[in-house]
């Protein structure tokens, strides 16, 4: 019996210098990185502080740290992607063959979509919910913890399978029968499997602790009807996690039964249905579009309202909007493929439906843009976003409800029309309102603003380099040329791949920028200190309290009385309460032993190493069972501390 | 009192709504997040429904449920779950009386209930599979084997938890945290009930039907 399953030395391509060059690259970076902390002693701060800790700002933060390391992981990809287009023409095969292409582009959605944009999403809404809702922590302080190290061992997994095996050939969606053992007898579709459900159940267990903690938690006097539209979208965004997420491991179970035990769900054989599979993803997938983008939704809003000086034009119908969105969401997912072959009729419905779901997303640029009218606004750099947002996001949506057509989708499936319409709400939704949201609570979460300057250039670039790179791509889909090919014969696809690459160009220059700004701020923090906790002269409750908070969030637990809860409170006196001891929940190792124990397990299991899967899911059994046991659960800040924290903070804005 | 009435009366009276009434207890907070979990647990289920269903008459020339399902064993089966999630309610009413004797008796009879609902599950198992009536056979048994054996995980799961916290009360007491887990376990069962009748409803009678 072999030991180690299927794994071997020739699981490494020495072969390939490219895959070689980067993952060695990885390699040295990240020894260097570990060096150097263990050379600084930073360990135990890093242990105490961070890896351990339930605080869902730090956990948020990590999140961030998480997608924002990853968005450069994707976007490598994307660049050679557009590098081996740009010169692939006519005979020409350009430098990358087929099957490392293949990789490439399941690795660039794969990771783009669950790794830079759900944590991305996730670490804000981390960050800022629980301080919108005026409260101490999430419901479950630890869980999110342990849902943090889950996402972070899907991570470490996809990015393994760089240097150790291959990733997916078969797209960021893995349809069978492609994806069945028969076609694809590789560790690549394992990979993306396994570390997909590993971090699926991170991302269910983030879902269940934002909906309790959204509808049970809330300072006294915040109705759901006063709650800030950010945590409104976050509401939404998590009913659909809880709602869609476990479809996707039903799903993704069964694909793994198939290729593990011979099932026959999706096969080809014995009367599966490969197409069950397309259907239960995009029940899945429309959803997870909605997971992504609402959140962003409700950055924009808060961004909008902030720097106009206004509250929020049409509060109610935003709400409305939004939980409108939440449940259409569920109605169109058979628009992801018309050409199925269903009847007309349902074609049809799932196409009228696709365009009903526009109507609330219009209501709310209205909205966005009744709300900048009339005020004054300062064109800081989340406004900028919000801004190029709400431009580009039209436009994508347009080309979206194009495509609700089945008559139009049938010529444009599968073509770069629909490549670049994602792209453009993706892009154009997803990533300006990240980074809107990003500009704009690090403020808070740091005790210092990012520079305005780097962070204009990066915007701009971003914008300009989105709009190079993505249009050509509608044309390219008009022309016929279909996604995800690694040469092509037609010379006139040529000119504008080679201007989509020189796009993808600039929105590098706007990623070094972004990263300019982040290196620039913090050298110059002292410069870029904000001491009164509110820089943005901001209207919702994270602004009320210290910058970075502390670990208890508000030494008094707010008190609502309208929405816009602080922006209302502010001219007033604050009322002299005394304070109180609070408890906070204590540090756990249990979220980083689980993901460790997770990761054993995904990579056993990949590799075939049986063994080493069943002891790794002993071991999270008993992590968890001497989780259970413990005794101590949550330490008491003493009122003195509480009230030496307010002292320094008041002395130090005075 | 009428809860109508009650509302009226709380709104006459100015107090906030429930909904404005800041932090909830945390007894009410950890049930209500395992009664969201609990809901994702039944979508998780509705996927491998809906996946039975489409597959149901895919018996790729092999057995279909009609020659397959023995109606008496999942007639006991349905009656041991059932009447476990009726020793439990007993064992739920034994912890708010904190009545540990009564809770451990409950416990193991709830437990026993449960496993012999496995061991049957188990027997049928592997009678379908020594005819040859393998999940590998047809898409029909791949989908069969996947829902009815997922609920018998879930089972699994629940036994294994029921252990572990009767553990948990003769270690440490009716403590509150002990309570609320006790309550999520029953909250877990009882949902394992449902699911079984969904289960026994849509496999085993209407499979016998056609």
């Amino acid at each position: 019996m072999n030991l180690l399953g299927k794994l071997s030395w020739s699981a490494v391509p020495f072969d390939q210098p490219i895959v070689m060059g980067a993952s060695g690259g990885v390699v040295v970076a990240g020894g260097l990185i570990l060096g150097w902390i263990t050379f600084r002693g930073y360990w135990p701060y890093l242990w105490r502080e961070w890896i351990t800790s339930v605080d869902h700002k730090r956990i948020g933060v990590m999140y961030c740290l998480l997608a924002l390391i990853m968005l450069l992981r994707g976007f490598s990809d994307a660049i050679m992607m557009r590098a081996q287009q740009a010169v692939a023409a006519g005979g020409a095969q350009g430098y990358l063959p087929p099957e490392h292409f293949d990789q490439i582009f399941s690795a660039h959605g794969t990771i783009m979509i669950f790794f830079m944009a759900m944590p991305f999403v996730i670490g804000l809404m981390n960050f800022v919910v629980p301080l919108q809702l005026g409260v101490r922590d999430m419901a479950f302080p630890t869980l999110n913890s342990v849902a943090l190290g889950l996402t972070a061992s899907g991570i470490l997994l996809t990015n393994i399978s760089l240097a150790v095996g291959e990733f997916a050939k078969t797209g960021w969606v893995a349809y069978p029968p492609l994806s069945e053992l028969q076609f694809s007898p590789g560790v690549g579709v394992d990979y993306y499997l396994w570390s997909l459900q590993i971090s699926g159940v991170g991302t269910l267990l983030t879902g269940i602790n934002f909906v309790t903690t959204i509808l049970k938690t809330r300072a006294p006097g915040m109705g759901l009807m006063r709650m800030p539209v950010f945590c409104w979208t976050a509401l939404a965004a998590n009913l659909l996690i809880v709602a869609a997420f476990p479809v996707l491991t039903a799903t993704f179970a069964m694909l793994l039964l198939d290729r593990y035990l011979d099932f026959h769900f999706f096969s080809v054989a014995a009367q599966g249905n490969p197409m069950m599979y397309v259907n239960l993803f995009w029940v899945w997938g429309h959803p997870e579009v909605y997971i992504l983008v609402l959140p962003a939704f409700g950055v924009f809003s808060e961004v909008v309202s902030t720097f106009s000086g206004k509250p929020l034009f049409g509060y109610r119908s935003m709400v409305a909007a939004t939980m409108a969105i939440c449940i259409l969401s569920f109605l169109v997912w058979l628009h992801h493929f018309f050409t199925m072959g269903a009847s007309a009729d349902v074609n049809g419905f799932f196409g009228v439906m696709t365009m009903i779901i526009a109507v609330p997303t219009g209501v709310k640029v209205f909205n966005w843009l009744f709300t900048l009218y009339g005020g004054r606004i300062r064109f800081t750099v989340p406004i900028l976003w919000s801004i190029g947002f709400m431009v580009t996001f039209v436009i994508g949506g347009m080309t979206g409800v194009l495509m609700a057509v089945p008559p139009a989708d049938f010529q444009l499936h599968n073509s770069l029309f629909l490549v670049a319409h994602f792209h453009n709400v993706i892009i154009g939704g997803v990533v300006f309102g990240v980074m809107a949201g990003f500009n704009y609570w690090f403020p808070k979460a740091f005790g210092f603003r990012l520079d305005e300057r780097w962070g204009r250039a990066s915007f701009w670039c971003w914008l300009v380099g989105f709009y190079i790179a993505f249009m050509p791509l509608y044309v390219l889909g008009l022309m016929g040329m279909t996604r995800r090919m690694q040469h092509y014969d037609n010379l006139a696809w040529q000119p504008w791949l080679v201007a989509a690459a020189i796009g993808v160009v600039i929105i590098l220059a706007g990623i070094v920028c972004q990263v300019i700004q982040l290196v620039v701020s913090i050298r110059d923090r002292e410069q870029l200190r904000d001491l009164t906790g509110d820089p943005w002269n901001g209207r919702t409750l994270e602004w009320s309290t210290a910058s970075p908070p502390p670990a208890w969030n508000f030494s008094v637990l707010p008190e609502v009385s309208a929405i816009d809860a602080y922006w209302s409170s502010k001219g007033g006196r604050t009322p002299n309460r005394a304070f109180q001891p609070i408890e906070v929940p204590t540090n756990s190792a249990v979220g980083f032993i689980t993901a460790f124990f997770a990761s054993v397990i995904g990579f056993a299991l990949i590799w075939h190493i049986w063994w080493l899967a069943l002891l790794g899911l002993f071991s999270v059994f008993a992590t968890i069972l001497i989780f259970a046991f413990r005794d101590v659960e949550e330490i008491e800040i003493s009122a003195e501390q509480i009230a030496r924290f307010e002292r320094q903070a008041r002395t130090e804005v005075a | 009192m009428d809860t109508a009435v009650m509302v009226d009366e709380a709104n006459i009276k100015g107090t906030p709504d429930a909904s404005a009434a800041g932090p909830a207890s945390k007894r009410i907070v950890v049930a209500y997040g395992f009664w969201i979990f609990l809901l994702s647990d039944v979508v998780m289920f509705s996927a491998l429904f809906a996946s039975y269903a489409v597959l149901v008459r895919a018996t790729a020339d092999g057995p279909a449920g009609d020659e397959l399902f023995n109606q008496m064993s999942v007639a006991i089966e349905t009656a041991c779950l059932l009447a476990s999630s009726y020793t439990c309610g007993l064992m739920s009413l034994a912890v708010n009386a904190r009545r540990s004797a009564v809770v451990y008796l409950f416990a193991v009879v709830t437990f026993v209930l449960g496993a012999a609902f496995l061991n049957l599950e188990i027997h049928e198992f592997a009678a379908m599979i020594a005819r040859g009536a393998t999940p590998q056979r047809s898409a029909f048994l791949s989908a069969f084997f996947t829902l009815v054996g997922c609920h018998g995980l879930h089972v699994t799961a629940g036994l294994v938890w029921l252990a572990v916290m009767m553990a948990q009360v003769a270690i440490k007491g009716f403590r509150p945290n002990i309570e609320r887990r006790l309550l999520c376990f029953a909250l877990f069962w009882h949902t394992l009930d449902i699911v079984w009748v969904w289960l026994f409803t849509v496999v085993y009678l209407m499979g016998v039907r056609s």
